[in-house]
């Protein structure tokens, strides 16, 4: 049964037929919420407060859209909304501290090389500081262009703005990223 | 010889040039990075530089990921099936009527509180049974007023020159907006016309809140200020609230000398 359809059934009362779309997208938002926010903790609170937020407002969407586009837009917000509350309440970031809960501190092989874990260490630190230096829609036009894969147009309208601007958000990131990692790449 | 500019690489990278006005489509751009050596170390370290971004792992998360998040949210989700949930699974009914029974109750004395509010025979003929979920009850809308009353005041009192961070009242008044709903969805059943429209006020205050871009100016602050000011929302929910908490005093009371 499609998503619109499974909408339907919620808008109808059917509140188990919400059930059906948290299953079905609860691990893609969970990835984009890992993207967003850089530590598993707090991916997994954006993808609870991200379904909890689209069943209080269910009654807003437009059954013209795809329900993973509103999804995700949705979760987006709840992911720059927890990226800002940490910074204002001046907590750790995974910049400030690399070796917790940063996501490239499960990136070593079992038994990694010597020179491996030096690189992999000077990597996932530039990498986390890169990544934080990028503004909340440069990151999050690059992460849905990269890692989630979606056409600029796409991520236009997740970010809620025309694809000239998602465009350059996602051109300012990958230069930021060059000039932070080009570094380590050339060495290699 | 004309470069090609980081842009169009990076177009080129995600396939997108196409998107782009020509000439830089796509067998143009290659044709160009086999003849030109500067722009081709340009794309060389783009590449690299993608692919170190790439090796940036995601925990997996198991098959039964889903159900264990929607075991987690469902408890918290807005009473939409205790109100329209007919499809419910036969052993749920009796938790589904305790609810609806709890929120009748509920209706029935905030309905009370509210200043000249007549309280219907049907109803007051099942309050001395109520004393106890009666108690309960006035503490959850007592608390539910006083946070509502929060949101409003802080934003009311917050004055600056520049732009104001307001997500986290946000994300408090979107809570709320949820549980107004509720309380208006019971008292429109016992047909509390007056409690449901200071909720319909309160609802719509905190709808506005939560839809404003959560970097808010020092003028719209100012305008919803002037708001809250004109429409005298703060005042009812205190007056409301007044009245809950010496009715939650009186419950408390008549409880006390029962014993």
């Amino acid at each position: 049964m499609t998503d619109l359809a499974m909408v339907a059934r919620v808008r109808a009362g059917d509140a188990d037929a919400y059930r059906v779309l948290v299953e079905r997208h609860s691990r893609t938002l969970f990835r984009l919420a890992y993207r967003m926010t850089g530590n598993e903790h707090d991916a997994e609170d954006v993808v609870q407060e991200s379904f909890l937020r689209a069943y209080r407002q269910l009654g807003r969407f437009d059954e013209r859209a795809s329900f993973g586009t509103w999804l995700y837009r949705i979760a987006v917000n709840c992911s720059l909304d927890l990226v800002r509350a940490r910074k204002r309440r001046g907590e750790i970031t995974a910049s400030a501290d690399p070796e917790m809960d940063d996501p490239l501190s499960t990136a070593a092989a079992p038994d990694p090389a010597p020179d491996r874990m030096a690189m992999s260490g000077e990597v996932r630190e530039r990498l986390s500081g890169a990544m934080n230096e990028l503004s909340a829609s440069e990151r999050t036009a690059f992460v849905l262009r990269h890692f989630e894969g979606m056409r600029i147009e796409e991520v236009g309208r997740v970010l809620g703005c025309q694809p000239g601007a998602a465009k350059h958000s996602v051109f300012r990131a990958v230069q930021k990223l060059r000039r932070a990692l080009e570094p380590l790449g050339s060495a290699r | 010889m004309t470069h090609l500019s980081e842009e169009t690489l990076i177009l080129h990278y995600y396939g997108e040039e196409n998107d782009t006005p020509a000439p830089e489509g796509t067998l143009a751009v290659e044709r160009h990075l086999e003849e030109c050596g500067e722009c081709r170390a340009l794309y060389g370290s783009l590449v690299r530089t993608l692919n170190m971004v790439d090796a940036l792992p995601v925990p997996e998360r198991g098959e039964d990921y889903g159900a264990r998040v929607w075991e987690r949210i469902e408890p918290g989700l807005p009473a939409r099936r205790r109100w329209l949930g007919f499809t419910l699974p036969p052993l749920r009914w009796a938790a589904a009527g305790v609810a609806l029974a709890g929120l009748l109750v509920a209706a029935f004395f905030a309905g009370r509180f509210y200043p000249g509010t007549r309280p219907t025979p049907a109803i007051t003929a099942k309050a001395p049974d109520a004393q106890g979920p009666e108690r309960i009850l006035l503490v959850a809308v007592g608390d539910y007023l006083e946070r509502s009353q929060m949101v409003l005041v802080e934003l009311a009192n917050t004055t600056a020159k520049g732009p104001v961070d307001i997500s986290a009242e946000q994300e408090r008044a979107g809570d709320l907006v949820a549980e107004t709903r509720l309380y208006r969805q019971t008292a429109a059943h016992t047909g509390d016309t007056r409690i449901d429209s200071v909720l319909e006020e309160l609802e719509r205050v905190l709808v506005d809140i939560k839809n404003q871009p959560s970097r808010m100016t020092p003028r719209a602050l100012e305008e919803l200020r002037q708001r809250l000011e004109a429409e005298g929302i703060i005042f009812k929910i205190r007056v409301l609230g007044a009245n809950v908490r010496s009715r939650e005093t009186t419950a408390a009371e008549r409880a006390g000398s029962k014993l």
